[in-house]
């Protein structure tokens, strides 16, 4: 039979064209990233001094800084973050250890996946109706409660995932010595699996402190410094929300900076949650 | 801890069996304390999602009771005569998200595709963590780029050449007309279409992976060629897999809020052309909760949401669903 060589040559070049599209697919995706992250560099540093640092911020028009947008940033996620992870353990722990294989449990996971993808302007309408209309006043504790609920399903996810790759052996020898299994979990299961926690804590943090959405009506925002949490709070995102909004360049400007903020708090969290991750995974 | 004290200690001493027996007791208590804490941490995630939907609902009734069935099906939106209709906002929120997905997919499954049968090993994982750094990127931070740098690149240089282009065709020549605003329905989409790539890669990649390499093996084996290997065996061996990620991506893209407010315009009309700014549920929700005035208005607002977890709860179900049947697969 001869080799019809036309065909062949016809095979190889769609071959060749569809191997192109997938280089230029890639290309298209870095090519994004690399846009987006240089417009922020550009805009946005050279309005980084120390008075972004220090001072409040700004009526249109004067001089400023983003101090108290910073600062509850940390506050509620800090609190967000402290009130979801230990009920993001706990569950984990539950669907990894002591109910590996019953029907809840892959209930439970299924729900927590959908929980994780979940649209997070919805999460904020939630804890308005619970917090904010019972309460009567929009409060930096409902915005820390959005965000804790924001971080239950990363931590569950990931906390399930890591300890399932624990060995059986290890359970099995420590229940051997006579250990009670709450203390083969938190003594030598957990100790196993730390550095994947950690990961998933990470991850955590990384997604709620970029989150705008859960924030716009449940802390609000504040123009002045304010600690208490019973009060509405400024964060990062929701100014940046407003002042990219404004018409008013200075804060623009201020936007920008903030933006740059977040994504390089951001980009290095979930870099250094990936680094600890395969740390592990290599050893 | 006081269990080390006593393993060590109660074989070498005489040790005071009371003692021992309310250590012993003590012990048994708290490990019936940290598996009920694990097991009501574990329900409490059942709860949330049963609170969420309580909540949306007992929220939504007013609108709901006043508006009945008409709230589904009219466009209108008018705060003032406190006569709200969600058509306008459903629309945007399926037709950004569709076209979205229309440009996400293929790019992804490219990209997919690239990492694991084209990419020189050394560069898979430098390029896999980009694409995934894509997806860490804040909602926020596409909108503010979307809005001061992507619409207006769009503005003054992709859509006059849209328009032009298909102008003389009939039927496409409604989708594309209009003024260049920059911002509106098609720049909402090309935004989300960039934030869902990642989401969809990742998957892809991952039920890539899952092919038995034997099989593409086999395949090369016979003088395929990389274009047919993959379409005639990698596709058809994980499209559930892959639907399950294009419907995981399509859930992200449906409730995505901050980026799509800053680019879509924020007009309450159904526009034939897909330059003309538009409305999404969640955008409607984020621009005008908290200068809702009145019951009937926040009520409506909250009607939006309902409608909006509803979409994405079955759409992630349905993602989820298809993804662990390829999981079984990979696992038999």
């Amino acid at each position: 039979m001869a080799l019809d060589l036309a065909k062949y040559r016809r095979r190889r070049l769609r071959s060749t064209i569809t191997i192109c599209l997938c280089w230029a697919a890639s290309a298209l995706g870095l090519t994004i990233l690399a846009v987006i992250l240089a417009t922020l560099v550009f805009k946005g540093f050279s309005g980084l001094n120390l008075k972004v640092f220090t001072e409040m911020t700004p009526p249109p028009g004067s001089d400023g800084g983003l101090l108290n947008a910073i600062a509850g940033s940390l506050v509620m996620t800090i609190i967000g973050v402290a009130v979801g992870t230990p009920i993001g353990i706990l569950a984990g722990t539950y669907l990894a250890e002591y109910g590996r294989h019953s029907k809840v449990s892959s209930v439970i996971r299924f729900i927590n996946d959908i929980l994780l993808s979940a649209p997070s302007i919805v999460t904020g309408l939630f804890v308005y109706e619970i917090l904010v209309a019972t309460m009567g006043h929009f409060s930096a504790i409902a915005g820390a409660a959005a965000l804790a609920v924001l971080v239950i399903p990363t931590v569950v996810r990931t906390t399930e995932n890591m300890l399932l790759l624990v060995p059986n052996q290890l359970r099995e020898a420590s229940s051997a010595l006579g250990l009670p299994q709450s203390i083969v979990i938190r003594k030598i299961i957990y100790k196993a699996a730390r550095a994947g926690m950690i990961t998933g804590v990470l991850l955590a943090i990384a997604r709620v402190s970029g989150e705008t959405a859960p924030l716009l009506f449940t802390s609000l925002n504040n123009q002045f410094w304010s600690t208490d949490l019973n009060a509405p709070m400024a964060s990062l995102p929701v100014v940046i929300f407003q002042y990219a909004l404004s018409p008013y360049e200075d804060w623009q400007r201020l936007a920008w900076t903030g933006a740059l903020l977040i994504t390089a708090a951001v980009l290095t969290l979930s870099i250094a949650a990936r680094y600890l991750g395969t740390s592990r995974t290599s050893k | 801890m006081t269990i080390d004290a006593s393993l060590t200690a109660a074989p070498r001493e005489k040790v005071d069996r009371t003692a021992r027996a309310k250590m012993l007791s003590g012990l048994s208590r708290n490990d019936r304390t940290f598996s009920l804490l694990t097991r009501a941490a574990a329900f409490f995630v059942l709860i949330t999602l049963g609170a969420i939907f309580v909540s949306l609902i007992s929220g939504s009734w007013l609108a709901l009771k006043t508006f009945g069935l008409s709230f589904f099906t009219t466009e209108s939106w008018n705060p003032v005569t406190e006569h709200f209709g969600a058509l306008a906002p459903i629309y945007g929120t399926i037709v950004t998200s569709a076209i979205a997905m229309l440009i996400a997919v293929p790019i992804s499954i490219g990209i997919a595709v690239f990492l694991t049968e084209l990419c020189p090993m050394s560069l898979r994982r430098p390029i896999g963590i980009a694409i995934e750094l894509l997806a860490g990127i804040p909602s926020i931070i596409y909108g503010i780029w979307g809005l001061f740098f992507f619409a207006p690149a769009l503005q003054q240089y992709v859509q006059p050449e849209l328009i032009a282009l298909f102008a003389p065709i009939p039927g496409l020549s409604d989708l594309f007309s209009g003024p260049p605003y920059g911002i509106g329905v098609l720049t909402a989409a090309l935004i989300l279409a960039m934030m869902v790539l990642p989401f969809v890669t990742a998957v892809c990649r991952d039920v890539f992976d899952t092919v038995p390499p034997v099989l593409k093996e086999a395949a090369y084996g016979m003088g395929w060629t990389t274009r047919e290997v993959v379409k005639n065996v990698v596709i058809p061996y994980t499209r559930v897999g892959i639907i399950g990620g294009v419907m995981l991506g399509l859930g992200r893209a449906l409730g995505e809020t901050m980026a799509v407010t800053f680019v879509i315009g924020n007009a309450h009309r159904i526009s034939a052309s897909i330059l003309a700014p538009g409305t999404t549920i969640s955008a409607t929700i984020a621009n005008e909760f908290t200068e809702a005035v009145g019951d009937v208005y926040t009520s409506s607002l909250i009607a939006l949401g309902l409608i909006l977890f509803f979409i994405t709860f079955v759409v992630l179900a349905l993602a989820r669903l298809m993804l662990m049947r390829i999981e079984k697969k990979a696992g038999a």
